[in-house]
């Protein structure tokens, strides 16, 4: 009953899209983010998200992530309309999200934050918060996962406030790892990074991908969108403005594509 | 300080010396710890100067005293130091002390048995930390502070009304039993403090409840997304103060044989002060039981030196304040000390 075996259950070998967006459309007042918008992405695929500024990516993954709802439209996974009400609705469904913020507690230690939300606890008839945490395995499984992540941290007993900034990310990334059983959607995880610390993150992605999730990656980065994705999709002032397979050639194209010019 | 592997090397943006880092860090370490572990150590001087200033500070005598009369500070403040721990205050434990007090007074003239005017006690402190939470979280307040304010005034009026003003003599027995000696020349209510701390320190450490406190402290927006009950979790820790006024109502109407609308004035700036003299952070998500028994305590062991010392009484307001002051100002110290032991990091991380 591991919660990192569990990843081992994928299909990979699955060609219909385990996550399908359709005519996804919502308004915040006037402005309208996202306008009939529609995506797909396959186990073992990223698909990088491309746009500039308000370009509507964030608000597309916060609805696949339950922080908000759609006003029209439909999610469909595996086939099957889903309805994500609320981000525990997503990650029971399978859904794991990266957040540009993190989303990081800084008082607690690495291994509760993977495990926040979701602690491995018992005896399973109680409710969630009565039952007694299981520390001990929680703390084995964080090691585990740590080290076949190739992720190291300086201790393991500290609370993040205290750690670097590449160090949070990889923790953030490495959270999603624990649960996602279908879809991860990371919001610009290399942003504030480093050289180096940016490489670890993309490592980490492409764990992610080699676990058979389909992964949706928002980035500014061109490079990293040629070197990582499978496909690009382009959105602009809330549309879907293009869909194109990501090659060194085709870069300026994707340029063009975003400003709209 | 951690062992990173690879202290050389630095990430280009954050490029200090690197030779600098790994030295400057252990003196960031020894302060955060020495800030950490302030206020037992203040609490250990506090002792050790007052055995020296009254010969009878240090009698078991006074010292039960002490305990005897930081009991409902201490109870209470256990509550509310779980309310700060979500960032939130609970103003309304004085005014709810005084409301249980009475209600069990009465009840006990209608004739209810000594465990029937218990649970009415602490039922009706769970019930007004029931309305705080619940109007809190459902009634889309902006803080717990308003909520909280109005209960106070609520709850002291209807205590004042059902009580005509006066305070109503009489308590079963079992109940009066807590202000009297009971063993090792403690009283009774000491042990109700010791079996409060204890079950809550089994709940908030070992149980799923305890950790999602603290990431709803820690972070409520995050908290939401990682798929955390944070309604239910907010709305549990104001029962959960209330229903320790309540049972600090219990023990304070045992030491003092009555209910009364007077009880607990004050209580609930006692009871912060505890928790934020004890060490608990008042930015929410940092901080444990023991900040604030020891906070409770040291305001106990002050009030009781002052007296012993013939301080003036308003002297002891002042006193309370400035420790008040300096306990904040160690917190944001620690905060500040935290973000340099981040920068430190950041550099030394390969």
């Amino acid at each position: 009953m591991s919660a990192i075996a569990a990843n081992a259950d994928h299909a990979v070998t699955a060609d219909h899209p385990v996550l399908a967006v359709r005519g996804a459309t919502k308004r915040f007042g006037s402005v309208l983010a996202l306008d009939d918008v529609s995506i797909e992405v396959r186990r073992g695929e990223i698909v990088g998200l491309l746009g500039d500024n308000g370009a509507g990516k964030s608000t597309l993954t916060k609805c696949i992530s339950g922080v908000h709802q759609l006003d029209a439209g439909a999610i469909l996974l595996d086939g099957a309309p889903t309805q994500i009400r609320s981000p525990a609705d997503a990650r029971f469904a399978g859904i794991e999200t990266v957040y540009q913020d993190l989303a990081l507690f800084d008082n607690l230690t690495p291994g509760q934050n993977f495990f926040a939300g979701r602690e491995l606890a018992w005896p399973q008839w109680l409710p969630r918060g009565l039952r007694f945490l299981q520390q001990r395995r929680m703390d084995t499984e964080t090691r585990v996962l740590l080290a076949n992540l190739k992720v190291t941290l300086p201790r393991l007993d500290a609370v993040v406030a205290m750690m670097s900034g590449g160090q949070r990310q990889a923790i953030a990334v490495a959270r999603s790892t624990v649960f996602a059983r279908k879809v991860v959607m990371l919001d610009e995880p290399t942003a504030a990074l480093g050289l180096r610390e940016s490489r670890q993150v993309l490592n980490l992605v492409a764990a992610l991908r080699d676990q058979g999730n389909a992964v949706i990656l928002i980035t500014h980065n061109m490079e990293h969108v040629v070197e990582l994705a499978d496909r690009a999709v382009v959105l602009r002032q809330g549309r879907k403005v293009g869909e194109l397979v990501p090659t060194k050639d085709n870069k300026q194209e994707l340029v063009s594509m975003i400003v709209g010019a | 300080m951690p062992e990173t592997g690879n202290t050389g090397t630095t990430l280009g943006d954050t490029a200090l010396p690197a030779s600098r880092k790994p030295e400057a860090v252990p003196g960031l370490a020894l302060g955060l710890m020495l800030l950490s572990a302030g206020p037992v150590v203040i609490l250990m001087l506090l002792i050790a100067v007052l055995s020296f200033l009254s010969p009878y500070f240090l009698t078991g005598r006074n010292l039960s005293n002490i305990l005897a009369q930081t009991a409902v500070i201490s109870v209470v403040a256990m509550g509310q130091h779980l309310v700060i721990l979500t960032r939130g205050i609970d103003l309304s434990v004085g005014s709810n002390v005084a409301l249980a007090s009475v209600v069990g007074a009465l009840s006990f003239h209608a004739g209810a048995p000594a465990i029937a005017v218990i649970a009415v006690m602490v039922g009706c402190g769970a019930a007004v930390g029931a309305i705080n939470g619940l109007f809190y979280v459902f009634g889309r307040l902006p803080h717990p502070f308003i909520i909280t304010l109005a209960t106070l005034s609520i709850a002291k009026g209807l205590a004042l009304q059902l009580a005509d003003g006066r305070a109503i003599p009489g308590m079963p027995d079992a109940i009066d039993a807590l202000g009297r000696e009971a063993v090792w020349g403690l009283p009774g209510s000491v042990f109700v403090v010791a079996g409060v701390a204890a079950v809550l320190f089994v709940m908030a450490k070992t149980m799923v409840w305890g950790r999602w406190i603290y990431a709803v402290g820690g972070r409520p927006d995050a908290a939401v997304r990682m798929g955390i009950p944070v309604s239910w979790v907010l709305v549990s820790v104001y029962v959960i103060s209330g229903l320790c006024a309540g049972i600090g109502a219990v023990i304070l109407a045992g030491r003092t044989d009555a209910g009364s609308p007077l009880f607990g004035n004050l209580l609930e700036l006692d009871t912060i002060a505890a928790v934020i003299i004890g060490g608990a952070s008042f930015l929410g998500g940092r901080g444990h039981l023991g900040h604030a028994l020891i906070g409770a305590l040291m305001i106990g062991v002050i009030r009781n030196a002052l007296n012993l010392l013939n301080v003036n009484v308003f002297f002891q307001l002042i006193v309370i304040g400035v420790v008040i002051v300096i306990a904040v100002e160690s917190d944001v110290l620690r905060n500040y000390l935290e973000g340099r032991v981040r920068v430190m990091q950041a550099g030394r991380q390969s």
